[in-house]
C-alpha cells in the first residue's frame, strides 16, 4: 500500500501483561519517549479486575504529527492483524496474543519473556499440569515476522529491577521503533525511580536482542563418586556401582545410579544392594522393565517418614540452601521455623512394630497420645531446643527396619512387585505401566492415604484388564485420571468404564 | 488510605488557561468539572471512574480554594440524591459511578430528580462498564436515560471532545431543566491524551448562599398533582428545549464524504473504532477524512429528528453503529424516517451483531457487509483489511488452545481473604459442601480455582439477603453461608443483609470480610476504616453496627491468617444450636495496599540501619512430594511449582518465590490441614544487633558441630 508507519498510519504496540507486572509503566515509558520526541502518542488499557493477577493488555499508538492541521484519529483497541509490536511479559501471554490474532507473520515483532508464571489450573493438579512451553515457542516462531525471546524476569531479578525495564530494553534492541537507545534510556532517567537498577535491566534486555536466543551449553555428565562412611561401606557401595554396570542394561544405568544415591542417603548401603536385588529380579524377567523399575523401586523403598523429614531438615546443606533461597546476606541472621503436625498414626508407625500395633489397638492409649501430642507444632530448627528434637528423631535411622511403618511399607511394596513380576512374562507393557503407578503414592498423612488408595484402586484394576491387548493403555489412562484431580472423581469415572469393558 | 498518592494528578487539576493537560480520560473529565464552575461533586468509587473520586479526595486544597464541596457517598443512591441541591438553586453539581451497577442503585433518586427537573446544571458522569475489562453484567445505561428522560451524552473518545462535552452538558442541563448523563466507556476513561486547559472557575452561586436563602416550590416536589404536571412538562418544554440547544450548539457532528449514496450514523463513543475500520478498508485516513459521510451522535438521547432526516435524505442506505442491545437508536430511527416518509434503507443490527462489544474486527466485518449489501459498487475501490482468521484457523495456532491456560483474576500474594476461603474449604471437607452466596468484591474470586466456592452474586452488599430463601430453621440440617465485604456492608449490607436477617430470624452464617477500607475499588476509606482521615470520620466498627441492629451471635477475628481458628469458628457457626443469624467478622488489612504503604518504610528503616525482621516462606524441595495439596488450598501467586531436579521425582515440586510477603497462610494451612512438613518460615533479621549475632553464633556453633558430626560419617554418592 506504500503507507509509511508512523506517518500515514500509526505504529501500533500491544503489551500483554499480568496484573502487578508493570505493564502500565512500560506503556507510559513508550508514551513519554514518543511525546518527548514530538510524536502524538495514545495509550489505553482495560485493567478492571485484571489488575489482581489476571491477564491484561495495554495498547499504544504512535504517529508523527507532520504538517497537518488536523489531529490524528487513533484507535482505542488493537486491530487483530494490524499490530507492529507485541510485547509479552510471560510466555503463555505471548501464546494468548497469538490466539487473539495480534501477531501477524507479515508485520509483527513479537518480544516475549520466556519465563513461566504458572496459572492456578497448572499448578493445582496433583501430577504435572504445566503447559507445554515448546508449543508456544514453536507457534510464536511461525506466527510472528520476528520473534525475540529470553528470560527477562531472570534478567530483571539479576539487576535488582522489574521485568518492564528488561522488556523496554528488548524493545529498544529490536529496533522496531524509530527511536535511539539514548531516547529509551533518557526516558528511564526522567522517570526518576530506581534508575540505576532499571538501566542495568534495560541493558540486559537490549543485549539479549542483539545476540538473541543462544542455546544453553550442555553439561557433561560426571561419573559418580563415593564419599563418606567407613571403608567397608565405601567398598560395598563401589561394588554396588559395579553391579549396575555388569548386571543391568545400559539405558537404565543413569536411573540406577540416581536410585543408589537415594538409597544410601535414605538408609545405608545394605538398602542399596536390596534395591539392586529387587530391580534385578524384574530385569531378569524382561529387560524392558529396567528404567521404570530403577526409578519406581527406589521411590518405593525410600518412603517419606518422620525420620526422613527430620534428617533432611537438620542437615547443614539444608541450612545453607534456606539462606540462599531467601536471599539472606552473610551479615543477616536467619531464624527458621518448621510446621509439624504429628498424629497418633505417625507416632505409632515410628515405634517398634509390635509395640506400635499394640498401642494402635488400644483406644485408651491412642486417646492419650492424641491429647498429648496431636496438635500443630512450630519447631525452630535454628534454635537448640527445636534442632535437638528433630536431630534425635533423625537419629532413629539405624532402627528404621524394625519400625511398624517399615513393616507395612515393605508388605505393600512386596504385593506390588509380585504383581509386576507375575504380569511381566505375559504383558511387559502392562508391567511397566503398573510400575509407573507408584507415582500416585505421595504426600504425608491424609494426602498420603488418599494417594495410596488411588494406587490400590488402579493396581486393582489390573485384574480386570489383564489379557486385553490394550491393557497397558487402560492402566495408563487410569493413572492419568487419578492425577487429574484431588478427590478422584475422574478416576471413579474411568474405573466405571473399565468395569464395563 | 488509597492505594497511592494522587499528588501528581492533583497538579494536573491546577493547570490554567493555555497549558497542555496530558493524562487519562477520566482525569480530563475531572478537570472539566472544575473548569465548569461546579459547586459540588459526589460519587461512589468503582472502575472505570475511581480515579475521579481518588484524585478529588487528594485535592482538598484546590476544592477548598474554589469552594467546591466533595463527598465520598455511601452509595450511588446517596450520590444521586446529592443532586437535589441543583433542584431549587442555580448550583452546578456532578456525581459519578460505575454503570449500570451503580445506576441500578441510584434509580430511586434519579427518577425523582428527573421528574421534578433541575435549575442548576446536574451532570452524572457514567463509567460505562461494558465490553472487555468489565466486571459487571452487560447492560446499557441508555435504557435508564430513556425511562427517566435524562439526556445521554456520548462524546467522541478523545480528550478535547470529552472535555468540551462535559462543559456543555452543564449548559444543556440548565437550558432544558433536565439532568444529563455523560457516558464514558472503559477505554475512554483510561485513554491517555491531551487537551488545552482553561482556568478553573468558582461556582457562580455558592452552597452557602443557598443555605442562607432557602427557596421552595411544591411544583418541583414529586407528589400529585405536580408529578402529573412533570410528565407533561418533560414532553412539552424540556425535550424541545434540549433539542434546540443540541442543534444550536451543533453537539452532534456530520463529517462529509464523497460517497453520497450511503452514510453511517454512530454513537460518539464509536467514532475512533469506526474511523479505524474505514481506514483499513481504504475509505478514510488517520487524519479524520472519510469517504463515507458520518453523522456522529455525541448526544444519543434525545435524538434530533430533523438532523437525522436531513442526513438520510437522498441516501440509498445508512448503517447505524450502536453498541449493545436492545438497539434503541436504530428502532427510533426507523420511526423517524417512517414518519418523515424517507425511504432510505436502515442497516444496523444484522450487519453488526446484536450483542457484545464492537471491537475493531466486528466493525470491519460489519461495515464491509453493509457496503456489500447496500452499495456493492464501492467494493472494488476498497482495500482488503487485515484479517487474522486464516492464521487463527491454522493447525499451529489451533494447537495452542489446549496449551495456553486461562488466567482469571485471583487473590493477590498474601491476600487476607485467601485464608478465609482456605478455612471454608477445610470446614466443607468436614461438614460437606454448603450453599455459599457470594457478593461483589475481591472475595468473589473464590468462585475460581483453586477454591471453587460461591454459587451466586446478586449485587453489592446483597450477599446475605441473596441467601434469604434458605433460612428456614431445620434441626441438624446444613445452613447457608453468605459472604460480604466491608465495602458492600456499608453500601447496602447492614440493612438489607444484617437487619433483614435479624428481623426475619435467619439461621444461616454471614462472613463479613473486613480489610480495613474499600480495598477492591482502590483502598478508599469507609466508616469502619482503621486509619485516621482528616476529612472523614472513620473507625466505626462493623461489630458495633451489627449488634446495633440486633445481631446476637457475633464473632470477630482480627487476624484472618489464623486458618485453624477461623475454621473452628466457621464450624461452630454452622453447628451451634443458637437461633438467629450467625455473623463472623474476619478482619485483616488488604495486603496489596499494606505492602504499598509498608514496603518503602521497611526499606528505608533497613537503610537507616534499624533492626528489622522480614518473614518469608519456603518449601524444602527434597521433602515436598509434588502432590500440590497446599496449592489447592491456597492459589497464592508466590506459591508455584518447579522442576524437582531429581530424576526419581517425576512431578514438579512446590516452590515459593521472592514475591512472598510472609503472610503466614502457607504454614497455617499446612498445619490446619495436616498437609506436609515441607514448609518453613525464615525470619530474616536485617541489621542484627550484637546480641543477635552473639546468640546466633553460639547456636550456629553447637548446631554446626552436631551437623558435621553426623554428616561426616554419612556415606554418599556424589
Amino acid at each position: 500500500m506504500g503507507e509509511v508507519a508512523g506517518v500515514d498510519r500509526p505504529i501500533t504496540i500491544a503489551i500483554m501483561a499480568m496484573g502487578g507486572q508493570g505493564g502500565g509503566v512500560l506503556a507510559d515509558w513508550i508514551v513519554a519517549m514518543a511525546e518527548h520526541g514530538g510524536w502524538v502518542a495514545q495509550t489505553t488499557s482495560v485493567p478492571g479486575v485484571a489488575q489482581r493477577t489476571g491477564a491484561t493488555i495495554y495498547y499504544v499508538e504512535l504517529i508523527r504529527p507532520e504538517q497537518r492541521n488536523s489531529r490524528p484519529v487513533l484507535s482505542l483497541m488493537p486491530v487483530p492483524g494490524d499490530v507492529d509490536v507485541v510485547i509479552a511479559s510471560e510466555l503463555m501471554e505471548a501464546g494468548r496474543a497469538i490466539q487473539r490474532g495480534l501477531v501477524s507473520p507479515d508485520k509483527t515483532t513479537l518480544i516475549a519473556s520466556s519465563h513461566r508464571s504458572y496459572a492456578v489450573t497448572e499448578k493445582a493438579k496433583p501430577g504435572d499440569g504445566r503447559a507445554d512451553s515448546a508449543a508456544v515457542l514453536g507457534t510464536a516462531g511461525a506466527a510472528a515476522q520476528r520473534f525475540v525471546h529470553a528470560d527477562m524476569q531472570a534478567m530483571a531479578e539479576r539487576s535488582g529491577s522489574v521485568i518492564s525495564s528488561a522488556l523496554f530494553g528488548a524493545l529498544a534492541g529490536s529496533g522496531a521503533l524509530p527511536f535511539a537507545r539514548g531516547d529509551f534510556e533518557e526516558t528511564i532517567r526522567a522517570s526518576g525511580l530506581g534508575v540505576e537498577a532499571s538501566l542495568r535491566a534495560f541493558g540486559s534486555g537490549f543485549d539479549t536482542v542483539q545476540a538473541p536466543n543462544r542455546p544453553e551449553p550442555e553439561v557433561a555428565a560426571v561419573a559418580a563418586r563415593v564419599t563418606g562412611g567407613s571403608a567397608r561401606e565405601q567398598a560395598e557401595l563401589t561394588r554396588a556401582l559395579r553391579r549396575v554396570d555388569s548386571e543391568f542394561p545400559a539405558e537404565a544405568r543413569e536411573m540406577l545410579v540416581a536410585g543408589l544415591r537415594r538409597m544410601v542417603d535414605y538408609q545405608d548401603v545394605a538398602l542399596a544392594h536390596e534395591y539392586l536385588d529387587r530391580v534385578g529380579a524384574l530385569v531378569r524377567i524382561d529387560a524392558a522393565l529396567a528404567v521404570e523399575a530403577a526409578r519406581q523401586v527406589a521411590v518405593a523403598l525410600s518412603y517419606d517418614d518422620v525420620i526422613r523429614v527430620a534428617d533432611l531438615k537438620t542437615r547443614g546443606s539444608r541450612f545453607a540452601r534456606v539462606r540462599s533461597e531467601v536471599l539472606a546476606r552473610a551479615d543477616q541472621v536467619v531464624d527458621t521455623t518448621e510446621f509439624m503436625h504429628p498424629r497418633v498414626a505417625e507416632i505409632c508407625a515410628t515405634m517398634p512394630a509390635g509395640l506400635g500395633r499394640a498401642i494402635e489397638g488400644s483406644p485408651m492409649m491412642t486417646g492419650l497420645l492424641k491429647r498429648l501430642f496431636e496438635r500443630g507444632r512450630r519447631v525452630r530448627t535454628t534454635h537448640l531446643r527445636g534442632f535437638l528434637q528433630l536431630y534425635v528423631v533423625a537419629g532413629l535411622k539405624p532402627w528404621r527396619r524394625r519400625l511398624l511403618r517399615h513393616e507395612r511399607e515393605m508388605a505393600h511394596v512386596q504385593g506390588w512387585l509380585d504383581l509386576v513380576a507375575r504380569t511381566a512374562p505375559q504383558d511387559a507393557r502392562l508391567a511397566v505401566e503398573l510400575l509407573k503407578c507408584r507415582r500416585l503414592v505421595k504426600g504425608y498423612s491424609d494426602t498420603h492415604a488418599r494417594g495410596q488408595s488411588k494406587f490400590d484402586r488402579v493396581i486393582g484394576a489390573a485384574a480386570l484388564v489383564a489379557g486385553r491387548a490394550d491393557a497397558a493403555d487402560w492402566i495408563r489412562r487410569l493413572r492419568e485420571a487419578a492425577l487429574a484431580d484431588e478427590d478422584g472423581k475422574m478416576l471413579d469415572g474411568a474405573l466405571r468404564t473399565v468395569a464395563s469393558l | 488510605m488509597a492505594e497511592r498518592s494522587f499528588a501528581r494528578e492533583v497538579q494536573d487539576l491546577k493547570l490554567s488557561a493555555g497549558e497542555v493537560f496530558r493524562g487519562e480520560g477520566i482525569l480530563a473529565v475531572t478537570k472539566a468539572l472544575l473548569q465548569s464552575g461546579v459547586g459540588y461533586v459526589a460519587g461512589y468509587q468503582g472502575a472505570p471512574i475511581s480515579h475521579l473520586m481518588d484524585v478529588l479526595a487528594d485535592a482538598q486544597g484546590i476544592l477548598g480554594d474554589l469552594g467546591v464541596h466533595f463527598e465520598s457517598s455511601a452509595s450511588e443512591a446517596a450520590a444521586a440524591s446529592t443532586l437535589a441541591a441543583s433542584v431549587m438553586y442555580p448550583i452546578r453539581g456532578a456525581v459519578t459511578w460505575k454503570s449500570t451497577a451503580g445506576t441500578n442503585v441510584a434509580c430511586d433518586a434519579l427518577s425523582n430528580l428527573a421528574s421534578g427537573g433541575v435549575m442548576g446544571g446536574a451532570v452524572i458522569v457514567i463509567g460505562e462498564d461494558y465490553g472487555e475489562g468489565s466486571s459487571i453484567m452487560q447492560e446499557r445505561t441508555h435504557a435508564f436515560a430513556m425511562k427517566s428522560q435524562i439526556w445521554l451524552v456520548d462524546p467522541r473518545p478523545n480528550l478535547e471532545s470529552i472535555v468540551s462535552l462535559t462543559e456543555q452538558s452543564f449548559e444543556l442541563s440548565e437550558a432544558s431543566n433536565t439532568p444529563v448523563m455523560l457516558e464514558v466507556r472503559i477505554r475512554a476513561c483510561h485513554v491517555h491524551g491531551s487537551f488545552i486547559a482553561k482556568d478553573n472557575r468558582k461556582p457562580a452561586f455558592t452552597l452557602g448562599e443557598a443555605l442562607d436563602n432557602p427557596v421552595r416550590d411544591t411544583g418541583r416536589i414529586v407528589l400529585p398533582p405536580a408529578s402529573f404536571m412533570h410528565e407533561q412538562e418533560k414532553i412539552a418544554q424540556r425535550l424541545p428545549a434540549a433539542i434546540r440547544f443540541i442543534r444550536e450548539r451543533g453537539l452532534n457532528e456530520t463529517m462529509p464524504g464523497d460517497i453520497s449514496e450511503i452514510g453511517i450514523i454512530l454513537q460518539g463513543g464509536m467514532y475512533n473504532g469506526v474511523m479505524r475500520a474505514l481506514k483499513l478498508l481504504g475509505l478514510a485516513d488517520v487524519w479524520g477524512s472519510t469517504r463515507v459521510p458520518l453523522h456522529v451522535l455525541n448526544v444519543t438521547y434525545p435524538l434530533v429528528d430533523e438532523d437525522l432526516v436531513a442526513f438520510c435524505v437522498g441516501k440509498q442506505a445508512i448503517l447505524v453503529v450502536e453498541e449493545g442491545q436492545p438497539e434503541f437508536i436504530e428502532q427510533a430511527l426507523n420511526t423517524v424516517l417512517r414518519r418523515a416518509d424517507v425511504q432510505t434503507r436502515i442497516h444496523g443490527k444484522g450487519a453488526l451483531p446484536m450483542a457484545g462489544e464492537y471491537t475493531a474486527l466486528v466493525l470491519i466485518d460489519g461495515i464491509r457487509k453493509f457496503i456489500a449489501d447496500a452499495f456493492p459498487a464501492l467494493l472494488a475501490e476498497m482495500t482488503p483489511a487485515p484479517d487474522p482468521r486464516p492464521l487463527l484457523a491454522s493447525e499451529t495456532v489451533k494447537a495452542l488452545a489446549p496449551v495456553v491456560p486461562p488466567r482469571p483474576p485471583s487473590f493477590c500474594t498474601g491476600c487476607p481473604e485467601r485464608p478465609i476461603f482456605s478455612a471454608m474449604a477445610l470446614v466443607q471437607q468436614e461438614l460437606g459442601l454448603h450453599h455459599v452466596a457470594g457478593d461483589i468484591g475481591c472475595h468473589l474470586f473464590a468462585i475460581n480455582p483453586p477454591f471453587n466456592i460461591g454459587a451466586t452474586t446478586m449485587g453489592y452488599g446483597l450477599g446475605a439477603s441473596s441467601a434469604s430463601a434458605f433460612q428456614g430453621r431445620r434441626e441438624g440440617g446444613k445452613r447457608s453461608i453468605s459472604v460480604m465485604g466491608d465495602g458492600g456492608f456499608w453500601h447496602n449490607g447492614l440493612l438489607n443483609g444484617v437487619g433483614n436477617a435479624v428481623f426475619n430470624k435467619h439461621d444461616g452464617l454471614l462472613v463479613v470480610v473486613d480489610n480495613h477500607y474499600s480495598a477492591a475499588t482502590g483502598g478508599q476509606d469507609i466508616l469502619s476504616s482503621r486509619a485516621d482521615n482528616d476529612t472523614r470520620s472513620t473507625q466505626h466498627p462493623i461489630e458495633d453496627a451489627v449488634r446495633g441492629v440486633g445481631a446476637k451471635w457475633v464473632r470477630r477475628i482480627d487476624h484472618t491468617y489464623s486458618v485453624g481458628k477461623l475454621r473452628d469458628m466457621l464450624r461452630d457457626a454452622l453447628t451451634t444450636r443458637e437461633a438467629g443469624p450467625k455473623i463472623i467478622i474476619a478482619s485483616s488489612e488488604c495486603m496489596l495496599n499494606r505492602q504499598r504503604r509498608e514496603r518503602p518504610l521497611f526499606n528505608a528503616a533497613v537503610k537507616r540501619g534499624v533492626r528489622m525482621v522480614k518473614p518469608r516462606f519456603g518449601v524444602d524441595e527434597d521433602i515436598c512430594t509434588g502432590d500440590h495439596a497446599c496449592i489447592r488450598l491456597s492459589g497464592c501467586p508466590s506459591l508455584s511449582v518447579k522442576d524437582s531436579g531429581d530424576p526419581l521425582k517425576e512431578d514438579p515440586v512446590a516452590a515459593i518465590d521472592n514475591s512472598c510477603v510472609g503472610c503466614g497462610n502457607c504454614g497455617e494451612v499446612s498445619e490446619a490441614a495436616v498437609l506436609c512438613p515441607s514448609f518453613y518460615r525464615a525470619d530474616i533479621v536485617h541489621n542484627p544487633t550484637g546480641w543477635d549475632r552473639f546468640v546466633a553464633g553460639v547456636r550456629g556453633a553447637v548446631i554446626g558441630w552436631l551437623q558435621r558430626r553426623r554428616d561426616g560419617g554419612r556415606l554418599a554418592l556424589a
